[in-house]
């Protein structure tokens, strides 16, 4: 047998404690959170999922890709579709095909097809898109966001247009969130270990070297592409059972910016900066949520004015990234050796960077 | 021929927006190559800074009540202000950092400033009535085109003007175009990395404020979204006109605003709230068949 020590081995630890410490989130939620708190936790599973999804793609081919939350909205109504009872469709889209108008899904059935939906919707766009490179390719992202949003919101006799599609069954809780939050993180870690994920990865240090080694660098982008639209179309469907209503304003470009700030935030190249960037944005805004509702203080209740919770998190992102501008992670996987946060992923040398000039 | 006018200046009028957008952006991109996801909300700042704060609908004119000759120059110091104070306290600490990285600290800063404005003002639009007269249409060749139009082309022009006289005829013009085309190079020969970087900062920031006079006259009410459509737009146009080159950022604004007003005016009738989508479609065309933008520069060429 060969000495040469398994990728898997090697590596098979961080979705682990991930997944890990999610579980103990969720269980704790659980058990001693209010209401409140378990949506707040809800949507961090949920933002998970996104941002995970996201650095399937940024992180391995280190292309900055704006259309992502595109494939969010299609999950998302794909799912109201599925699952919305067809007496309420029938009034509020009337535009649907008959036998999508008559079929109602239960939700473990319904997510994975809106997953599919998008990423095939992915495998059709990404074949032309994935052509180009650098902030061209992140350019034509942003017009897919742009051609996406400016469909839904205006297709009213099949996605309500502006308005909101109500009647989505609200199945959410803590234990579905976290099981999308691990399938998705598990799904990334495989992509991530596979034959194409290093392949993209090698593209993304040095692309001149790993396409004269035999890379095809569109074709790697590619399933990239594919995989990560299929992980955030689940996360698009979830988000929809979580509000119970769907529209187009929720997948724009606040959402965009909100995740690739997290991503950004955790370290974009690494798995474990796509989840502990989510984490450590939703504590903020959790925090300071608190924070304006005020905490009393002798008998008087000192808040901090509306308003102030953006104003702050904005604040504390451009210091994280000041003084961390590779993220809390560095870019590094959390291991079991040399704990904590010791390995490092290789830094991206300059000409991997040069592309995204 | 008529409507054949109408259509020519909606889409200059349009056009010129964009281009004193992309022109805003370009102009920083090439000194830091950054990408200033808070231009847009510069130009909401600008705007806001005509009125007192408050949250009432009705605003309370402040600034805006000054004489033109007054308010021009004083709003175009508040954008050249805050665009310098925003490269001194954040930018200046992203110069080595990574492009993405760059660009969410600018989104972040834009985040910061919308929610300031969205503290101070509320999220209730405001009506402004700046210069009424302008809104009266002229007489020209038969068709009825309102004065803004044509003061906000003769205006872009003007700027267009100005700025390439002082790019070409100036010493900090040849500065900034030299540190456009390789800034490491134009600092080993004498160009001051500072100073260039911070007239850039303060062109952009006038640029953004003209902006927003513009299209608070337009519209006639303050939003604090109103930059926001302008800068990605913008943004867009930089890229297709070839990231790094400045009259390929004007080129390309011009060519969104007429695609817009051209869309609009050709599509049929039920396709019409699609236009958008029919924009940005041709946006993803161009950028397949020319990937480094129209009017690339020589020096934006990938070497292997």
């Amino acid at each position: 047998m060969s000495q040469r020590p398994s990728v898997i081995r090697q590596t098979i630890i961080t979705p682990i404690v991930l997944i890990v410490a999610l579980l103990i989130m969720a269980a704790l939620t659980y058990q001693f959170g209010s209401r409140a708190f378990n949506r707040t936790v809800v949507e961090m599973f949920i933002n998970i999922m996104v941002v995970v999804g996201l650095y399937v793609f940024v992180g391995n081919s280190g292309l900055l890709s704006f259309g992502h939350i595109s494939f969010m909205c299609l999950g998302a109504y794909t799912t109201a579709w599925l699952t919305i009872p067809p007496v309420m469709k029938s009034i509020t889209l009337k535009g649907l095909p008959t036998w999508l108008l008559h079929a109602q899904l239960p939700m473990w059935v319904a997510t994975p097809i809106s997953g599919l939906f998008a990423a095939l919707f992915a495998l059709i766009v990404g074949r032309v898109i994935m052509r180009l490179s650098g902030i061209a390719a992140s350019i034509a992202t942003f017009g897919l966001l742009g051609v996406i949003n400016n469909v839904y919101s205006n297709w009213d006799s099949v996605t309500g247009g502006q308005g909101s599609i109500v009647g989505i069954p609200p199945t959410m809780n803590v234990w579905t969130g976290w099981i999308g939050g691990g399938v998705a993180i598990a799904i990334a870690y495989l992509y991530s270990i596979s034959r194409s994920g290093l392949a993209l990865r090698a593209t993304r240090d040095e692309a001149v070297a790993a396409s004269a080694s035999g890379i095809d660098i569109v074709r790697e982008r590619l399933i990239a592409f594919v995989v990560s639209a299929f992980i955030i179309g689940l996360a698009g469907a979830l988000y929809a059972h979580f509000l119970s209503i769907v529209n187009p304003g929720a997948f724009y470009l606040r959402t965009t910016f909100i995740t690739l700030s997290m991503l950004v935030v955790g370290g974009m190249y690494s798995l474990s900066g796509a989840v502990s960037g989510v984490v450590a944005i939703s504590v903020l805004i959790e925090l300071f949520r608190n924070l304006e509702k005020g905490i009393s203080l002798g008998g008087h209740i000192i808040g901090l004015p509306n308003g102030a919770q953006e104003i702050a998190i904005g604040i504390i992102t451009i210091v994280i990234l000041m003084y961390l501008p590779t993220g809390l992670t560095r870019n590094r996987e959390f291991s079991w050796r040399r704990w904590p946060l010791q390995r490092r992923i290789p830094r991206p040398v300059q000409t991997a960077l040069k592309e995204l000039h | 021929m008529r409507e054949l006018l109408q259509i020519i200046f909606d889409a200059l009028s349009l056009g010129s927006l964009y281009a004193l957008g992309a022109l805003g952006i370009a102009l920083i991109f090439g000194v830091m190559r950054l990408v200033n996801f808070a231009h847009g909300d510069f130009i909401a700042f600008c705007v806001f800074a005509m009125l007192w704060p408050s949250i009432d609908a009705a605003a309370v004119v402040f600034a805006g009540r000054l004489p033109f000759y007054l308010l021009i120059p004083l709003l175009l110091l508040i954008g050249a202000a805050l665009s310098i104070l925003s490269e001194v306290v954040v930018f200046r600490r992203f110069r080595n950092a990574n492009p993405a990285t760059m660009m969410i600290a600018s989104f972040a800063l834009g985040f910061v400033i919308r929610h300031l404005l969205l503290m101070l003002f509320s999220s209730r639009p405001k009506s402004i009535t700046l210069w009424p007269s302008l809104g009266l249409p002229v007489e020209f060749l038969g068709a009825h085109i309102p004065m803004l139009q044509v003061v906000t082309i003769i205006i872009t022009l003007a700027v267009l003007v100005i700025l390439v006289l002082f790019l070409k005829r100036t010493r900090y013009g040849l500065e900034m175009r030299a540190a456009a085309d390789n800034f490491t190079m134009a600092r080993m020969l004498g160009v001051r990395a500072n100073g260039v970087i911070l007239l850039a900062f303060a062109i952009s920031g006038m640029l953004a404020a003209a902006i927003g006079l513009i299209l608070a006259t337009n519209s006639g009410t303050a939003d604090i979204g109103m930059g926001a459509n302008v800068m990605l737009i913008a943004f867009i146009a930089t890229v297709i006109g070839g990231l790094g080159s400045i009259p390929g950022a004007v080129a390309a604004g011009f060519l969104i605003g007429a695609a817009s007003v051209v869309f609009q005016a050709t599509l049929p009738h039920d396709a019409r709230v699609f236009r958008d989508a029919f924009v940005y479609g041709a946006v993803i065309v161009v950028l397949l068949v020319r990937p480094q933008g129209l009017f690339a520069p020589k020096s934006a060429k990938q070497r292997v």
